[in-house]
């Protein structure tokens, strides 16, 4: 209901999408983008759908609509970021610097921030297929890998990740 | 432990391995009491990353937002045109001084965009290119209107076109574009900090070209699978 009024204009209804769906978007942002640039993707996710919302054809739920819409906005603000292919190659090296509660003890990270500490690839990886529930081949099409290599990744974020569990 | 087995542990886990891989995994993790003990972690990852709960952020974006989109406080219903049209951009003169060349090629829009098949409704959108003599403010707006009609229609053409694009394709054109409007905003930004700056001034308008002619690809594919 809001989705249609928002599309011909009620920027009330659009309001209230926004309240409802600004935890799922904030945090998707965050997780795959750092807390640095989040709130500049965020608006910039709410600003594209309301500019878009004449093509949501209510198809499917808006909330997945709309998530699909941010994932884009971040991929393409991590492109402009600089972060290419390479970064998913050869993230072994920072991975083995995540520090975790079994060989720094005095260190209370929790499993947030302990993903924000991935390597870019891995955790963009392990964002979408872990905790957004994409498939590997979705992911190698939307970052560009090799499906193997979306594979790779999430395996070593997770190796990496075990560090974190509560005990 | 097995490094090569510990390897394959998330594919099992996801069922992504094949049968006989599968099958020879389980008589090793019966057998290795450390590679079973990385499988039950690697499966309390994966159901504390299911189970993360979402958190808004510390401040409040709305105001941005709906400064960004002509909804200020009070502003209930915000008519569509004014409220749903790209933003628009207004040059200076030592803006122009600057852009001025790619800003001729964009106020000439349509007929260069339309090549080598024009679209109608892109034709309408196009502006002669001001004389020398008129007025510097008069022909930024000129321009400025002139872009934001000449993408207006370009988005037109390709959300009317986008079903008949594969959504592999729809997805490339998306992120690409995401890309060049967070570049554009991003020079607006920098432009705004330093209007003067010929070099800030040039690129903006450069990044704006792309735009443009990312969607002129666009909308070409669009005509040709039509």
């Amino acid at each position: 209901m809001d989705a249609t009024l928002a599309a011909s204009g009620d920027a009330h209804a659009f309001e209230r999408l926004y309240r409802g769906h600004l935890a799922r978007i904030s945090s998707l942002a965050r997780r795959m983008l750092g807390d640095e640039d989040a709130d500049d993707v965020i608006q910039d996710v709410f600003v594209r759908a309301w500019r878009k919302l004449g093509s949501f054809r209510g198809e499917a739920a808006f909330g997945t609509w709309l998530h699909r819409l941010a994932v884009n906005v971040i991929l393409g603000r991590r492109e402009t970021r600089g972060i290419r292919r390479q970064r998913h190659l050869d993230g072994d090296a920072v991975l083995e610097t995540v520090p975790g509660r079994r060989t720094t003890p005095e260190i209370s990270m929790d499993f947030e921030r302990a993903i924000g500490r991935l390597p870019e690839g891995a955790r963009q990886v392990f964002v979408l297929h872990d905790v957004e529930g994409y498939r590997h081949e979705e992911i190698g099409r939307m970052l560009g890998l090799a499906t193997g290599t979306s594979k790779s990744q999430l395996h070593r974020a997770r190796m990496a990740l075990r560090q974190h569990l509560e005990r | 432990m097995s490094d090569d087995w510990t390897d394959r542990l998330s594919e099992y886990l996801d069922d992504e391995l094949p049968p006989d891989e599968r099958a020879a995994l389980e008589v090793h993790l019966r057998q290795c009491a450390a590679c079973g003990a990385v499988l039950a972690d690697l499966r309390r990852v994966v159901t504390r990353a299911r189970g993360l709960e979402d958190r808004e952020p510390n401040g409040d974006l709305w105001p941005g937002i709906a400064a960004r989109i002509g909804a200020g406080r009070g502003a209930g219903v915000v008519a569509l045109d004014q409220a749903r049209a790209p933003r628009r951009w207004s040059f200076s003169l030592p803006q122009l001084a600057a852009a001025g060349i790619a800003l001729m090629a964009l106020s000439g829009g349509a007929a260069w965009l339309l090549h080598p098949n024009p679209h109608p409704a892109l034709a309408a959108g196009a502006a002669p290119v001001p004389p020398a003599v008129v007025n510097a403010s008069v022909r930024s707006r000129a321009a400025s209107r002139s872009y934001d009609a000449a993408v207006a229609d370009l988005e037109r053409v390709l959300e009317a076109g986008r079903g008949r694009l594969d959504t592999a394709t729809v997805r490339v054109l998306e992120r690409n574009l995401a890309t060049i409007d967070t570049a554009i905003a991003q020079a607006q930004r920098a432009v705004a900090a330093d209007s003067a700056n010929l070099y800030l001034n040039s690129h903006l308008a450069d990044t704006m070209r792309r735009k443009l002619e990312l969607l002129r690809q666009a909308a070409a594919l669009v005509t040709s699978v039509s």
